[in-house]
């Protein structure tokens, strides 16, 4: 397993798109600390780039790199070697990969210009979104045979996730502005790992505007100890689902 | 000419008896008077009573005469959670360096560490009021001074815990230097006038720092309100001025750094507002003058309702808020001129400091959370972000007339 580990991480760091996105994180994330002048400011602009930017290339990237090794896969089958073994070690390749580059990309800015409680959980965010929609990207390719319509279906699934959740959201909480869903908001941000993550974000910046109700309502839930427990544990449950499902998918798989 | 002057210091001395002949009386431990009331008893008007060092527990002490009462060394005057300890009857009156502590509980009479009945010309100065159920009372008075007190109380249930200084129904009352902490209202003026308010530091109160209702023409300076539990209300008040206070973390849903209710002809100016869930929320008020302003770190800088009219915002500094100004409704009768706003995104070609084209302080978003507030779930997600650039091109919900044609480029030194 270590050894197809350690070949999908120097395959895909090798990779040039990998590279770019290193560079355009790290270019991003240096130029809006510079620029902006207070850090809290620079770390709101990082927001939007970890919230969309991060799954966009996770998803996409790995849903492209799974299609284009499938020879590779088909070889490995071959070999004496459990399948889940294979499937593991892809996705530890790609996280590790993805997540190192977003590190090196985002992290160690980040670590520079604002080592507070909210740039830890901005990098920690981030590094979970990696993983989380690389898992995503497995089962999706995994489902999906075809490579077009498999890259189409992880474009509409990120589309889903960074924007078109929030607009059914807001939409849902105009139909039923009459009923009070200031705790039920609560569940409905745990159905998608982008709102959550951008929730704990913010329960570490923009205190004070969320004193509101609803705000302390969320700041009751995820400020405390065991919130933050819950809200990780969520957060991990949405790449351990999709990883569990897609392996056994792969496991019967007719290659 | 100088027998002259001579006889008329001797008429004066004799018409005038009553200070010149006062005396010096040290009452309490160690003394031959140790009860506090004997030695006012005993005393003549105009006296000077000293009180030794020591806990008394005398029960209530009525001060019925013009007298001065100090204490050495803050002597601890105790009323055992059953008595109002300083009752002050008469006018001419200072009560000064005690340490006033645990008086009675009542939910049918007002029961004060130090309370000034119907008269006048009383000072309150350098006591330590500790666990009052009201601090120092003021009932119908004119012309007292309350000065350098610290006021504290612990009880956490707002039923059970009256106010610092408290007043009602006076008129000239000068509060300032006090320290306020844990009371239900740190300060509470109604029908209170031309009283002027200063340098108090009111923290940790469990409702409102600062109260005054139908309190008219008194001003309010260089005060800090911190902490308290709902900020600092003002209600149904014409002719208030207030300046350079300090309004800081004041917390919660209904809780602003200063709520303004039906007030008429006030004068805001050069207030620090920081870390508020809403620094100014404004019902119905009318002809306020809002200048020089600081509003940092705000989840709300104001909150302007609709029903305000002919509020005049000029050369303010908005920095680091989450949202400018909210609002409720599309009506805007109120002038936005010459702010600084950290969100501003315009040019200024012409170099003269002032931005070229109108910023809007209201969002969008703001509009939204203001009529559904479970919508600050989506705060500042990808969507709202995008509603916002929408709706600064084509302005459908938000007022249009709310906006600041002359915007600063630069923040004001403030």
């Amino acid at each position: 397993m270590k050894k197809i580990v350690k070949y999908v991480i120097v395959d895909i760091l090798r990779n040039k798109i990998v590279i770019a996105y290193t560079a355009f994180l790290l270019v991003m994330s240096l130029s809006v600390f510079n620029l902006e002048d207070n850090a809290s400011k620079g770390l709101l602009s990082l927001l939007n780039v970890i919230l969309l930017i991060v799954p966009l290339v996770s998803i996409v990237f790995s849903t492209i790199y799974m299609y284009n090794s499938s020879e590779f896969i088909e070889l490995l089958v071959s070999q004496p070697l459990r399948r889940k073994t294979i499937w593991l070690s892809l996705f530890s390749g790609l996280t590790v990969a993805l997540s190192l580059s977003f590190f090196i990309g985002a992290g160690i800015p980040i670590l520079l210009y604002q080592p507070t409680g909210t740039g830890i959980m901005m990098l920690t965010a981030g590094i979970l979104l990696s993983v989380i929609f690389v898992a995503i990207a497995l089962l999706a390719s995994v489902t999906t045979r075809d490579k077009a319509k498999g890259i189409g279906k992880v474009i509409l699934l990120w589309l889903y996730f960074a924007l078109l959740f929030d607009g059914l959201v807001l939409f849902l909480l105009f139909q039923f502005a009459d009923y009070p869903l200031e705790k039920a908001m609560v569940g409905v941000s745990a159905l998608n790992p982008v709102d959550l993550s951008r929730i704990l974000i913010l329960l570490q910046m923009d205190v004070s505007a969320l004193m509101g109700y609803t705000g302390a309502i969320f700041r009751n839930f995820f400020g405390t100890q065991s919130g933050i427990t819950i809200a990780f544990l969520v957060l991990v449950l949405w790449f351990v689902v999709p990883l569990w499902l897609s392996l056994r998918k792969f496991r019967s798989k007719d290659l | 000419m100088k027998k002259n002057v001579l006889l008329l210091g001797f008429v004066f001395f004799l018409i005038s008896n009553q200070p010149i002949f006062s005396e010096t009386i040290r009452v309490g431990y160690g003394q031959k008077i140790t009860r506090i009331q004997e030695g006012i008893d005993l005393s003549k008007p105009g006296d000077t009573l000293l009180v030794t060092e020591g806990t008394y527990r005398q029960g209530n002490i009525i001060i019925n005469k013009p007298l001065v009462i100090k204490g050495i060394n803050h002597p601890v005057i105790d009323g055992e959670y059953k008595y109002e300890l300083f009752s002050i009857k008469s006018p001419y009156v200072t009560v000064e360096g005690f340490n006033v502590q645990h008086s009675g509980h009542s939910s049918m009479v007002d029961i004060a560490g130090i309370k000034i009945y119907n008269t006048h010309h009383v000072t309150i100065a350098n006591n330590i009021l500790v666990d009052n159920f009201f601090g120092i009372y003021s009932q119908q008075s004119q012309r007292c001074i309350i000065k350098n007190n610290q006021v504290s109380a612990t009880t956490t249930a707002t039923e059970r815990s009256g106010n610092g200084i408290h007043c009602w129904k006076s008129d000239s009352i000068h509060i300032y230097n006090n320290k306020v902490s844990g009371h239900r209202d740190g300060i509470y003026l109604e029908f209170v006038t031309h009283s002027p308010v200063e340098k108090n530091d009111i923290q940790n109160n469990n409702r409102y720092g600062l109260h005054f209702m139908f309190a008219h023409n008194n001003t309010y300076s260089e005060n800090i309100f911190r902490h308290n539990g709902a900020g600092v209300a003002v209600m149904y008040t014409r002719n208030v001025v207030m300046k350079n206070n300090r309004f800081e973390d004041n917390w919660g849903d209904a809780a602003y750094g200063l709520l303004l209710k039906e007030i008429n002809d006030g004068v805001i100016e050069g207030n620090h507002f920081e870390g508020n869930t809403s620094g100014i929320f404004m019902d119905g008020s009318t002809r306020i003058d809002m200048q020089k302003n600081t509003f940092k770190g705000n989840g709300w800088a104001i909150k302007m309702q609709a029903s305000c009219m002919d509020v005049n915002l000029e050369k303010n500094n908005f920095i680091g808020n989450t949202f400018d100004v909210g609002t409720n409704g599309s009506l805007v009768l109120n002038t936005f001129k010459n702010n600084y706003w950290d969100k501003y995104e315009g040019y200024d070609l012409n170099k003269d400091r002032i931005g070229d084209i109108p910023y809007r302080p209201v969002s969008m978003y703001s509009m939204i959370v203001e009529r559904n507030p479970p919508a600050m779930m989506l705060f500042r997600s990808f969507i709202t972000t995008l509603l916002d650039k929408t709706e600064k091109v084509l302005p459908s919900l938000t007022p249009e007339n709310l906006k600041d044609e002359y915007p600063l480029m630069k923040p004001l030194p403030l």
